[in-house]
């Protein structure tokens, strides 16, 4: 192996994680502020949290993000599971062209994508009666959210030993059964994957629900930026700082787990040896 | 059903909702209100050369500077214990969890004229900033918001270089400098395509760093895109032209990186 | 193959269900107004006496609003644009009819705000809020008096001016301090008001809208053109800030409420502008935002809580008034010329 890093290596990460959390620091210090100045300290107050609770405004977009969030989440990993064991099945000269269509969300800037579905929703809307708002917003998070899911399925899929899915049928399966008991089991790492990471970015997006939501909608993220082309309320600071928080307590006692569980596995090793 | 018909639902929803969307694009780029075909929109985008030149120039110089900053840290990164790697990793990936634009808002409280690093600068004496509303405040950005995006490909396509080529590299008497730069770093080129693509796409195409930390005055491709679809100056005809024409030279771009790139991702077998 | 079609067809009436199915339950009105212009306790009393809720968005200025309606699919009810906007709506055919037998309370509205030109016959439109355009500075920051508009082209701030982010109000400017009207069709001059800002463009430190309430109030910024109501409302949290109406003289505006075409929930949008137009009602908001509310009891009982110094700031003196222009509408080819130097101006 080579040498560990010096004090300079270190210092240079230390450095780099400086500039990434002085921002985060600087919204988590102001939440306390208070008055509403963003950048002058004037006190400490938990007013903004206070306040937090009975802003309606921000907590309906609160409330619309989690739902959007959800919903598409759960929809696109149900959807782009099927598809990506579709995918696996479908003849190599297929199944190339339909992976670049798949993948064109993925590459594409963001506001193309969302510039072109508002596009699409206006067009489709004229002709069938409705109007952008929740519906649309849902289907086009949904929409940026399956090539993701696929991506993280499609490599299980590729490990997946297709004996086992013969043998399944030749043993007296239907190809559904075989789906349920066999594959469903052994892709399941990847679909929780795809899960959480279209749960994730569709709470972060901004521009492609910007152009998809009509004016009505508002999802935290276009709460936020609506804010700030105004006065920033220092309550989204304080949510902020209650989400970020809570995310880093997980964050926290998941890698404590894993690190117990890691040491309890090499005690257990250490002390095979030691009988053998 | 047999599996391969799994598909039939998706490939529909491809088509009304990836497809469609992109024709509509080229629809819109080529005709006009009235819905006549022109050519019109697109020599209307000749006005807006500078907007274009300032998008790229500062998108590369944004995704560069990604790069000399990220590749060191994924580089160090790779070098400490499992433990150390893991937590870092954790750390760098942790700001994505809090809402890019509350982020990149709160350098504007850092960076302005009256902000807190000027004050800083001020009480130990030295001479304030003009930082915001600047491309150079548009430039620390994109770096900020999108760094994660390149440390993280580097990190773990170094971390797939087989330790044996390393190892054999030091015992036929490389000196270290020589390791790096004859083994790691050319197997470590398809992390930092990779990464470049994730840089670089979304700087090029921002509208929110640029309203927030520009304040108006540095106006990107984005900017020019928003403007004329839900913007002061409506008109999505030309807004759809600007964005295909964005949407081509990307590609070219990414096709280019990818040639480049190409040879060195079969030797890692990746 | 049965099944495939089947598993489409449910996937089909699903989407379907969804776009079309969606939305709150219940008596609603969309109602997008300008930011900062509204106690939002009104909302509530609207809900409680009606039982109609409000879903409240707002829009930033009057082109963006233009776009968002343009581009489409937004669900909206209520619309409060400024005059010439009205105008072009109007000839663009975007708006529906008022049925004033609806809306009683037209009855307060002043006069001098009825029958205006954008909506002569008052078929399209109800005054909400009126003001002018005043220039704001920081008096700890500049110590002579500003006087005239050249101060928002005066290198010696370079740095330090904020400007209006959209193009009407930006353009009017210019052209006011060049001694034109801000309503030319003439090309030429609205040219050298281009070629002004270009100018002014080097020495600016931002374009904005409602950023500026932050800006001028943490002396990020010492000069800034703006709404001149909204001048009290920064008052209250930086007493340096000064006002005045430059003697090349502003923009006055009537903000009206208005019903665009395709609104779903007609007769509820013309309750909640019969609610507005109510004398309390336009009392709680005028105190809130301190824009002139156009119900002339509302002013009237008003201006009986101000000091002087605020009267003359929400209500418009008569010396200010004489120096005011109202935006016109503009013809299509003035508007396109707009557009395309905007976009160049900020390119």
């Amino acid at each position: 192996m080579t040498k560990k890093p010096g004090f300079f290596g270190r210092f240079y990460i230390a450095f780099i994680l400086f500039f990434l959390y002085a921002p985060i620091f600087v919204l988590i210090v102001f939440s306390f502020n208070s008055t509403r100045s963003r950048s002058v300290w004037s006190g400490f107050s938990l007013d903004w949290y206070r306040q937090l609770f009975s802003n309606s405004a921000i907590l309906d977009a609160f409330y619309t993000t989690i739902a959007i969030a959800l919903l598409s989440a759960i929809i696109a990993t149900a959807a782009g599971t099927f598809a990506a064991v579709g995918f696996h099945h479908t003849r190599r000269k297929f199944r190339t062209p339909l992976m670049q269509v798949n993948n064109i969300p993925m590459m594409n800037a963001d506001i193309v994508t969302g510039v072109s579905l508002c596009l699409l929703f206006v067009a489709l809307g004229s002709a069938l009666r409705f109007r952008l708002g929740f519906g649309t917003l849902l289907i086009a998070h949904i929409t940026f959210n399956i090539p993701y899911v696929i991506l993280c399925i499609m490599p299980k899929l590729r490990q997946l030993d297709r004996n086992l899915v013969d043998a399944a049928c030749d043993l007296g399966c239907t190809w559904m059964q075989a789906f349920r008991k066999v594959i469903l089991p052994e892709i399941r790492p990847g679909i929780i994957n795809g899960l959480i990471i279209a749960f994730t970015l569709s709470i972060d997006d901004f521009v492609i629900s910007y152009f998809t939501a009509g004016g009505n909608v508002m999802t935290l993220p276009m709460q936020i930026f609506a804010m700030t082309r105004r006065r920033v309320s220092p309550e989204i600071n304080a949510l902020s700082s209650i989400l970020f928080m809570s995310v880093l307590t997980l964050l926290i006692i998941l890698n404590v787990r894993e690190i117990k569980h890691e040491d309890k596995m090499k005690k257990r090793a250490d002390n095979l040896k030691e009988v053998n | 059903m047999k599996p391969k018909h799994f598909t039939i639902p998706y490939i529909g929803w491809m088509a009304v909702f990836v497809v469609t969307p992109i024709i509509l694009i080229f629809v819109y780029a080529f005709t006009t209100a009235a819905g006549e075909f022109t050519l019109a929109n697109f020599a209307r985008i000749a006005a807006f050369r500078s907007v274009f030149v300032n998008s790229f120039r500062l998108a590369l110089i944004a995704t560069l500077i990604c790069i000399v900053i990220g590749y060191p840290v994924a580089y160090i990164l790779s070098r400490e214990v499992m433990r150390v790697q893991r937590l870092i990793i954790m750390l760098v990936m942790l700001p994505l969890w809090m809402n890019f634009l509350l982020r990149t808002y709160a350098w504007m409280s850092i960076l302005e004229n009256t902000g807190l690093l000027n004050r800083f600068l001020a009480f130990v004496g030295l001479p304030t900033l003009r930082i915001i509303n600047t491309q150079v405040a548009v430039v620390i950005g994109m770096v900020y918001n999108f760094l994660p995006f390149m440390i993280l490909p580097i990190y773990s396509v170094i971390m797939k270089i087989d330790k044996s080529l390393l190892e054999s590299a030091r015992d036929l008497g490389a000196p270290p400098l020589a390791v790096f730069s004859k083994v790691v770093f050319p197997l470590s080129l398809p992390g930092v395509l990779s990464g470049m693509t994730m840089v670089f796409v979304p700087a090029v195409s921002t509208f929110v760093i640029t309203q927030l930390l520009g304040g108006g005055m540095v106006i990107l491709l984005g900017d020019l895109i928003e403007m004329q679809f839900l913007g002061a100056a409506f008109n999505p005809h030309v807004g759809s032209a600007v964005a295909l024409v964005m949407m081509f030279i990307v590609i070219v771009f990414m096709y280019v990186m990818n040639k480049f790139g190409g040879g060195e991702e079969r030797a890692v077998g990746l | 193959m049965k099944k495939v079609i089947v598993s489409i067809a449910v996937l089909c009436v699903v989407l379907v269900a969804i776009l079309v199915g969606c939305g709150p339950r219940g008596e609603v009105v969309y109602v997008h107004n300008w930011g900062e212009f509204i106690d939002m306790d009104v909302l509530d009393m609207f809900y409680e006496e009606y039982g109609i809720r409000v879903i409240y968005s707002t829009f930033e200025s009057n082109e963006r609003l233009y776009s968002l309606m343009q581009t489409g699919g937004a669900t909206i009810d209520v619309i409060i644009p400024s005059d010439y906007m009205i105008a072009r709506m109007v000839e663009e055919d975007m708006l529906y009819e008022l049925n004033l037998s609806n809306i009683p309370n037209v009855r307060y509205i002043d006069p001098r705000f009825r029958s205006l030109a954008f909506d002569p016959d008052n078929r399209f439109s109800v005054a909400y809020k009126v003001g002018t355009v005043g220039l704001i500075y920081n008096s700890a920051m500049i110590t002579e008096p500003i006087t005239s508009w050249g101060a928002m082209f005066d290198p010696q701030f370079a740095g330090q001016i904020v400007m209006f982010d959209n193009p009407r109000d930006a353009f009017g400017i210019a052209l006011l301090y060049l001694g034109y009207s801000m309503n030319t069709t003439d090309e030429a001059e609205i040219r050298r008001a281009f070629d002004l800002l270009v100018q002014q463009r080097e020495i600016l430190q931002a374009y904005v809208m409602d950023q500026i309430f932050e800006k001028m109030i943490s002396g990020e910024a010492w000069i800034g053109a703006y709404y001149s109501p909204d001048f009290l409302t920064m008052l209250a949290d930086n007493p340096d800030l000064r006002l005045v109406h430059p003697v090349e003289g502003a923009n006055f505006f009537v903000d009206a409420m208005a019903i665009p075409r395709g609104a779903p929930n007609r007769s509820n949008a013309e309750k909640f502008i019969n609610f507005m137009s109510r004398t309390d009602i336009a009392l709680m908001n005028m105190s809130w935002s301190y824009y002139a509310s156009a119900n002339y009891m509302a002013a009237a009982i008003f201006s009986e809580q101000l000091t002087q110094v605020e009267r003359d700031v929400v209500f418009t003196t008569d010396e200010v008034y004489a120096r005011t222009e109202v935006f016109a509408h503009l013809p299509e080819h003035i508007l396109e010329l707009y557009n395309d130097l905007w976009i160049e101006l900020r390119s």
